[in-house]
């Protein structure tokens, strides 16, 4: 009965599980360079923002290998303080500032309602 | 700025705080006639180590400086100011708008009957851009082996035709017709004896559940044309919608589009005053500037009126030879706008956005402990 059966997109390929990987030497664990899978500059650029952010961090930056891989590796080097540790604090510190944009973001959004004037408020509902 | 100084003959700074030039750079793109300078943000916390200032921005700090006002809030649109952020947070939620914010979009389409001059694959193609009115986060992904269920598949039918020697139809959206009980089409099956199967395994009516009986899934706006059929043509099909991300394709990004700008901060650097004045006001075509009286005498001075609507077309620093006017952009400042294409309001777009980045941390916080 059905003649054509089209798929629009791409098949999507399954979601592998991200998983972090260290390139560093075996002896100094302050200075390696993690392996995100299926991410990109999104994730890699904040985290680079918020180590860089850290006193603890003599450098960090980070590299997309290559283009049609998703995988990005970050390098951090630290003051001597094991980098895998100090990495995780960057995430941390990135989503509790995550966690302040949003509920400043929701009390803004309260804050502008309740200050447009009823009129306006006619106009936008349905 | 532009005459050179000894550093000799500068003025002593305070200690732990940035020298006027310095912190200019740090916080002010300056765009000049030909391109932009400090366009860098300068994130290194110990990027003024050596005149003792601190450049960290701590968590706390953040927290105390960081504010949004909404400036302008509609049921597709909102526009917004986010001060005091660093441009790789602002851009990796303007990335994750587009690209990672799953809505709901028509995928596989079963074509029963075309005999319509759009191509089948590009009727599909056509389908798959509709916005849904399908609230994304009451479904799940549909993955390689699950079956289509109601928790993951919306099916909708479209099933229009032109009577011969009746005027030409014009197909629109709102004749996509929701089949809450599932596909209604039967899977060919080479073994006759048992029972036939239809293209999808609804365990119960999708409108039962409350979730979907108060809002039926429907498409967002029914007047987008899909087709126009002559007389004799018609359309048959199925449409399947599932969740997906806009990194998969763009039909299942939730915005229209997601941006932001800096604010513009435009300084004179001189004072304009007379003639000059009313060249300077005349010049900007979106009126930056205006003009002010001086004392009683009749003098006029320009000022700086509305930065905010500079576009940055540089009329006003064009071909001039002495700088009267700077303008910058303040690096921390974000103006952003985001346009839902419906299936979710604009500030739970901006929401959801953020919960994605905090997903993501929480995932290699996980892995790395
Ligand atoms: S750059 Fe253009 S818009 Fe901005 S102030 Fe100058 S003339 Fe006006």
């Amino acid at each position: 009965m059905v003649s054509f059966c089209l798929q629009i997109s791409v098949p999507s390929e399954h979601r592998e599980k991200e998983f972090a990987m260290e390139h560093g030497s075996a002896t100094d664990s302050s200075s390696s360079t993690f392996s995100l899978m299926d991410e990109d500059h999104t994730l890699a650029n904040s985290v680079r923002y918020t180590l860089n952010q850290d006193p603890r961090v003599i450098f960090c930056g980070y590299s997309i290998p290559h283009p049609s891989e998703n995988k990005v590796n970050i390098r951090v080097q630290t003051t001597g303080d094991p980098a895998k540790d100090v990495l995780k604090d960057g995430f941390q510190n990135l989503m509790v500032m995550c966690q302040h944009v949003r509920s400043t973001f929701g009390k803004a959004v309260d804050d502008f309602r309740a200050n447009e004037s009823p009129e306006r408020m006619k106009i936008d509902t349905p | 700025m532009s005459s050179k100084v000894s550093a000799l003959d500068m003025p002593d700074v305070p200690m732990g705080q940035l020298p006027e030039h310095l912190h200019l750079q740090r916080t002010r793109v300056v765009c000049k006639a030909d391109a932009p300078v400090h366009t860098e943000g300068i994130q290194y916390s110990g990027a003024y180590a050596s005149i003792g200032v601190d450049n960290s921005v701590g968590v706390d700090s953040f927290c105390k400086s960081f504010k949004v006002k909404v400036v302008r809030l509609t049921k597709e649109e909102i526009e917004f100011d986010m001060i005091g952020i660093d441009a790789s947070l602002a851009n990796a939620f303007r990335r994750i708008l587009i690209a990672e914010v799953p809505t709901m979009a028509i995928e596989k389409v079963l074509m029963v009957n075309n005999t319509s001059v759009v191509a089948d694959e590009v009727l599909a193609h056509r389908l798959g851009l509709i916005p849904l009115n399908a609230d994304p986060r009451l479904f799940e992904y549909l993955s390689e082996n699950d079956a289509p269920n109601e928790r993951n598949t919306i099916v909708y039918k479209l099933d229009v035709s032109c009577k011969k020697g009746s005027p030409r139809v014009t197909v629109k959206s709102d004749q996509l017709k929701w089949l809450p009980h599932g596909s209604e089409l039967q899977m060919d099956s080479h073994d006759i004896s048992s029972k036939a199967k239809s293209y999808t395994s609804f365990s119960c009516i999708q409108d039962s559940l409350p979730e979907f009986s108060k809002k039926p899934l429907g498409v967002k706006f029914d007047d987008i044309i899909i087709a126009k059929l002559g007389p004799g043509q018609a359309i048959e099909l199925e449409a399947h919608a599932v969740k997906g991300i806009g990194k998969m394709h763009a039909k299942w990004s939730p915005v229209a589009t997601a941006w932001y700008r800096m604010l513009p901060e435009i300084a004179l650097l001189k004072e304009v005053t007379g003639a000059d004045a009313e060249k300077l006001v005349k010049k900007c075509p979106v009126n930056v500037f205006d003009i002010e009286d001086i004392g009683n005498a009749g003098g006029k001075k320009a000022v700086v009126a509305n930065p905010r609507t500079c576009t940055l077309c540089r009329e006003c620093i064009r071909g001039v030879n002495e700088e009267l006017v700077e303008l910058r952009r303040v690096k921390d400042h974000f103006i952003f706008t985001i346009e839902s294409t419906g299936a979710l309001s604009p500030e739970e777009l901006f929401i959801e956005a953020v919960k994605i980045l905090e997903d993501k941390c929480d995932r290699v916080i996980s892995e790395l402990s």
